[in-house]
């Protein structure tokens, strides 16, 4: 009686929304695949159950790697992801650094300053920047957006940083130097390595944002083999008023995988990244 | 003080063995807090400068000027905003942006303490669901919105056709193709991907609450609700006001989902502050005219926040 009770409890409290919740997030994705394995004469046909498959078949997979570049996009994205991570990870520490752990002249005000450029948007930013990437003859090269996304994910990747570099307890770092250790010593040998989840954390973050970006790569990258993923999906499968659904939905799920990979391996840290300013703070 | 003399001493006597560090003049100038924070420093903020900061005056600046593509330009003080003010189209995209940004923060919040609540019970699987139940916060954005401008097809979308595959109407209604029924669509999108930052925040927030505040809610006769009320959900306060204001930041400046799923269409009634300032910039040439609408965003977002702490402080 009481088992049963529980049971029903289980299942209104637990089991139903959760249901819910997973086929609202899911859904598209089932609906992506069931459209990119079907044929055009199966997708447009009007009496099909739209998310049962008839007959499978990968010829809009073959058509996409086929007619375009996507695996140049794929690669550039992956490229321009993990540069742009990389350059982030190193400024963004450089930055976090001394406003969490040193007491100096102006400190304050920078961060300050590093947290107000979220307030910016990007929209005013983009005619100037592109003026920039122009002078600089940068226009349609993948180190456009390397040196762009940086703008975008330092002061964001420094906020986080902070937060774990202030959690490593001042004392580790004196006790260090007083061994004879410099500053520097202290802070890569010592106070660096404790914060790696930090850097996983930072790092995904970052990753996962770069493969997001799309205003800037929309501006700097107009040559088909530059482009990444989104913008080579949005601008070259979409021609003009015509939609190639099922090349389009190949293309969204091909595009999505890599990242849903990586970030299936570092999900704790990407959790733990979320999290960090909100349960901290 | 006296702590830091004895462990000083401590560490002298704990690492006779180990070759002390020598301090040159320009070594002992370089350990000192400030001098090495800020050569540690230097290279973010020059970089930081270069391509934000400078960005960023240049944008202002435009923003007083007339320029349009390959002209140069010219000065013409406050004339762009006062050609905003003049724009009814300029008034939807503010309207359409505090919409936008109100409704779907509202619906994400309360959302996600949904999915939060659901999520902070044990059940088999739980990483796993946790894992599934961000993948629409993962997935590059512009990719699940061409997936969703699929699903909300006047024709051959997955909604119309389960709508009429399951006798519910002849025919579903056109999702981007009436004002209203288009913004809608984008604040429905707009929730489905953000709703599980709301959700896996809140969570985490709800394992931090200690369990003997609930216990001691329960014994002091508070039921299922009251321990939400009284216990739960002022404890949780502070992470949901966090959230909320990242999200109200992120969503505000929003432009891939409205530039993939309407173009701002249709007859600019989804227009956001964002791709209104690219479609004059881009579209139209209007540089001076785009930087104005773009600098406008940042008192509206200003109000924005300054709104929801008003709500929080009633509260």
């Amino acid at each position: 009686m009481v088992g049963e009770l529980t049971w029903q409890k289980r299942l209104i409290g637990l089991w139903l929304p959760l249901a819910g919740f997973l086929v609202v997030a899911l859904f598209p994705f089932t609906w992506m695949a069931a459209t990119s394995l079907k044929t055009n004469a199966e997708l447009y046909d009007p009496t099909a159950m739209p998310l049962a498959i008839r007959h499978p078949s990968l010829v809009h997979y073959i058509d996409l790697l086929r007619e375009t570049n996507f695996l140049t996009w794929i690669a550039n994205t992956m490229l321009v992801a993990v540069i742009a991570t990389g350059i982030s990870l190193l400024l963004g520490s450089m930055l976090a650094y001394p406003l969490a752990r040193m007491r100096f002249r102006g400190g304050a005000l920078l961060a300050i300053a590093v947290a107000i450029t979220y307030l910016i948007p990007q929209t005013l930013l983009f005619v100037p920047m592109a003026d920039l990437i122009g002078r600089l003859k940068l226009g349609n090269t993948l180190t456009a957006v390397m040196l762009t996304y940086p703008t975008l994910l330092v002061p964001f990747i420094a906020w986080l940083l902070m937060g774990y570099f202030k959690t490593v307890p001042k004392e580790l770092e004196e006790q260090a130097m007083i061994d004879g250790a410099s500053r520097w010593r202290a802070m890569t040998r010592i106070i660096l390595p404790l914060c790696l989840p930090g850097f996983l954390s930072a790092g995904i973050f970052a990753f996962t944002l770069s493969q997001n970006e799309f205003l800037y790569a929309l501006l700097f990258l107009t040559r088909s083999s530059v482009r990444t993923v989104p913008i080579g999906v949005v601008g070259e499968l979409i021609r003009g008023d015509a939609f190639y659904w099922g090349q389009l939905m190949a293309g969204a799920l091909l595009g999505s995988i890599p990242v849903a990979l990586i970030y299936s391996f570092f999900v704790k840290y990407y959790v733990a990244g979320l999290t960090a300013g909100a349960v901290k703070g | 003080m006296s702590k830091i003399l004895e462990a000083s001493r401590a560490g002298a006597l704990a690492a006779p063995a180990r070759r002390p560090f020598r301090l040159g003049r320009l070594g002992a100038f370089m350990e000192r807090e400030s001098v090495f924070s800020w050569l540690m420093l230097t290279p973010p903020v020059l970089f930081l400068l270069a391509f934000l900061g400078y960005p960023f005056i240049y944008g202002v600046y435009l923003s007083f000027f007339h320029k349009e593509v390959a002209r140069t330009a010219s000065f013409v003080g406050f004339d762009n905003f006062v050609k905003l003010y003049n724009d009814p189209i300029f008034w939807q995209a503010v309207r359409n942006t505090i919409i936008f940004t109100g409704v779907a923060t509202i619906v994400k919040a309360s959302g996600g303490l949904g999915m939060a609540l659901v999520m902070n019970q044990s059940f088999k699987l739980k990483s796993f669901a946790r894992a599934m139940l961000l993948l629409p916060f993962i997935v590059p954005t512009v990719l699940s919105t061409v997936a969703w401008q699929w699903i909300l097809d006047p024709g051959m979308g997955l909604f119309n056709r389960l709508l009429v595959v399951s006798g519910l109407a002849e025919r579903g209604p056109s999702w981007l193709g009436t004002p209203t029924m288009a913004m809608i669509s984008i604040i429905m999108v707009n929730t489905w991907r953000g709703l599980p930052f709301f959700g896996i925040s809140i969570l985490a927030g709800l394992q931090t609450i200690p369990v003997e505040l609930h216990e001691s809610a329960t014994i002091d006769g508070a039921g299922t609700w009251g321990r939400f009320r009284y216990v739960t959900l002022p404890s949780l306060m502070p992470v949901i006001l966090i959230v909320t204001v990242f999200s109200i930041v992120i969503t505000f400046f929003d432009f891939q989902l409205v530039y993939v799923l309407t173009g701002g269409g249709p007859a600019n009634s989804t227009h956001l502050m964002a791709t209104y300032a690219y479609t004059l910039s881009m579209g139209a040439g209007q540089m001076g005219l785009g930087s104005a609408v773009a600098l406008s965003m940042v008192p509206v977002l200003g109000l924005l926040l300054v709104a929801l702490t008003f709500f929080v402080r009633k509260d």
